[in-house]
């Protein structure tokens, strides 16, 4: 180092052990990951990591609104959720909500129909 | 754009040079102009790498600038500002750790009745008085306690007995003949091994001199300075004074035991704050090579209790003193403060400390009946307990202890830059004060600050102007002080 000198012996021990690794880091180095983190944009084979929490844990980061879990279960996924019959019963129940994350609430209520029974 | 902030560190100076002590990992470089700058620029708040350079590009080449913020990058003094913060790493040692100091209580009478003892004034956490253990340790018991030292050592070549009291030399006794017997041992185990003591040296009779002085026995004296400033305190429980018994017999012993050290422990009160009138004296008087002063362990409150405005006091007293110590050091002579030689020792090795000190750890203390504690404060005490001398001590009590004293646990202590030398500080004080060995010490955390940032400044001092003399710190095994 040039700019900084190393005066006890943990401080030798620093500018020792990091010398490797900032060479590789000077040289360009070792493959990196992207910046920021590689975040999933869809399932998994078996999980789906991103959807209940993020890579922190939390939900902040979370890789879709929560709200669109609804429709992720419901159109891409095989994830068994309770949602109307689309092809046959309840065509439009999602007429209303153009967009998951701003429209969740005009989500239609479905009743089974008495007349028809 | 990426902008990079300022990590933790401590910055200091000295003999005209600015230098950085990093946290936690306590290594302290030397700064050149350019990044003492880059430092100063980030010191209002994390800034892009590009705008730095061109804010230094008037006294610093680009090319320069990024080397250095590369260098500091590289050290951790400098970060990206959006990286979150690492967590202190919390790793406990997986298998039991190789004793390498016992403080063997061998009784827990004292001939004197200091009134601010932990012992047996106010603050006293095992009952010494009517409680279970007796008063003084069989040579039975001081025999397993040999052997406990010894097994416990595992792979270490050295073993290493503090004998500790009361007042050690009312068991004399049973304290010969241990030596004789842990030297035997010893030299069948293939280890060295060697003792030292805590007294008050009024027991110090001229056969006990001779004794010591044969067997090298490393020798601490428990004395708070000059008649006026000894007997406030150190009083036998006549209240009569105890430095015109011990002064004599300290001279005895100063002049016939040459084969170690013989170092003086001064406990600081508030009525006796006077830290170079009691360093003049030891040294200059009774001829010691060393003193080192504490300041008392007491619950808040009492009358002898050093109060906020009294660490000031203690503080800047301790700085004068410490003054004679670099002037002394950079001219390779001798001065005898070794609450600086400890401290400088520390920053030199620059270890960042897990724990505050060794006990549970390579240091345990044994109570007269063989229980074997976190220390020998705690020796006798059931709470702190680990085992016993004769049936080993429990590795799952260590470790849990361990867990819930890691420096990573104490959030008071996750900002404060000195915890890789303080951590907290004294088990003992904290029980004493807080009622918990878990608690930092926070009473005292300015002037733990203060007087680190003095020995940092001396340790520097002496880095610049005369490099050679941190050689003698070069020593990796270093006798840590028992008090």
């Amino acid at each position: 180092m040039k700019h900084l000198t190393p005066v006890n012996r943990k401080a030798a021990t620093v500018e020792a052990v990091t010398k490797d690794v900032y060479a590789l880091q000077q040289q360009g180095g070792p493959p990196q990951q992207p910046d920021p983190p590689h975040i999933p944009n869809g399932c998994s084979l078996v999980f789906s990591p991103g959807w209940e929490a993020d890579r922190s844990g939390g939900t902040a980061g979370l890789c879709q609104p929560v709200e669109r879990d609804l429709f992720d279960c419901h159109m891409g996924c095989f994830w068994p959720a309770q949602v109307p019959d689309q092809l046959n019963h309840a065509p439009d129940w999602t007429a209303k909500c153009a967009a998951a994350q701003k429209d969740w609430r005009k989500i239609d209520l479905i009743f089974p129909d008495e007349k028809k029974k | 754009m990426t902008r990079i902030g300022l990590r933790e560190f401590h910055s200091f100076e000295a003999a005209g040079q600015r230098y950085l002590y990093l946290v936690p990992s306590a290594a302290v470089f030397a700064l050149d102009g350019c990044s003492a700058a880059v430092l100063d620029c980030l010191a209002e708040g994390p800034r892009p790498v590009d705008d730095l350079a061109r804010e230094l590009a008037a006294r610093f080449d680009a090319a320069e600038v990024t080397d250095t913020i590369a260098e500091l990058q590289r050290v951790r003094a400098l970060g990206r500002s959006d990286a979150e913060p690492v967590p202190t790493p919390k790793v406990i040692p997986l298998k039991p750790v190789p004793l390498q100091t016992l403080v063997v209580n061998v009784t827990n009478q004292c001939n004197l009745s200091c009134s601010y003892c932990y012992e047996y004034g106010e603050d006293k956490i095992v009952d010494t008085e009517n409680g279970k253990q007796p008063k003084f340790m069989t040579e039975a018991t001081a025999r397993e306690a040999v052997e406990f030292a010894l097994r416990e050592s595992r792979d270490n070549p050295r073993a290493h007995i503090t004998f500790f009291g009361g007042e050690t030399l009312m068991n004399f006794n049973v304290l010969k003949s241990t030596i004789a017997y842990a030297r035997r041992r010893a030299a069948e185990a293939g280890k060295d091994i060697d003792f030292s003591l805590t007294t008050n040296a009024t027991l110090l009779r001229p056969d006990v001199i001779e004794f010591l002085a044969d067997e090298r026995v490393g020798v601490t004296i428990s004395i708070d300075g000059p008649e006026d400033l000894q007997d406030k305190f150190r009083v036998f429980n006549n209240g009569a004074g105890s430095y015109a018994i011990a002064a004599p017999k300290i001279k005895a012993l100063l002049a016939r035991h040459r084969s170690r050290p013989i170092g003086a422990r001064v406990t600081l009160t508030k009525q006796t704050l006077d830290v170079r009138k009691i360093y003049r004296h030891l040294t200059g008087e009774l001829g010691f090579w060393e003193v080192g002063f504490a300041p008392v362990t007491t619950a808040p409150g009492r009358d002898y209790a050093i109060s906020e405005g009294g660490f000031d006091h203690l503080l800047s007293q301790f700085r004068d003193l410490a003054g004679e110590y670099l002037e002394a050091s950079l001219q390779n002579r001798h001065h005898g403060f070794s609450n600086v030689r400890e401290t400088l020792q520390e920053i030199h090795h620059g270890h960042a400390k897990a724990y505050p000190c060794g006990a549970g750890l390579g240091l345990m203390g044994v109570s007269t009946d063989g229980n074997v504690a976190l220390c020998h404060r705690f020796a006798g005490s059931d709470d702190h307990q680990f085992g016993t001398v004769r049936d080993g001590v429990s590795f799952e009590k260590q470790q849990q202890f361990l867990q819930s004293h890691h420096i990573a646990g104490k959030t008071d202590c996750a900002t404060c830059w000195a915890r890789p030398i303080c951590a907290g500080g004294c088990y003992h004080e904290a029980q004493t004060r807080y009622g918990s060995t878990n608690q930092p010490n926070l009473h005292y955390c300015e002037w733990i600050r203060g007087w680190t940032h003095t020995c940092l400044e001396i340790y520097g001092e002496l880095a610049a102007r005369n490099p050679s003399f941190l050689r003698q710190f070069e020593d990796e095994e270093f006798s840590e002080e028992v008090s």
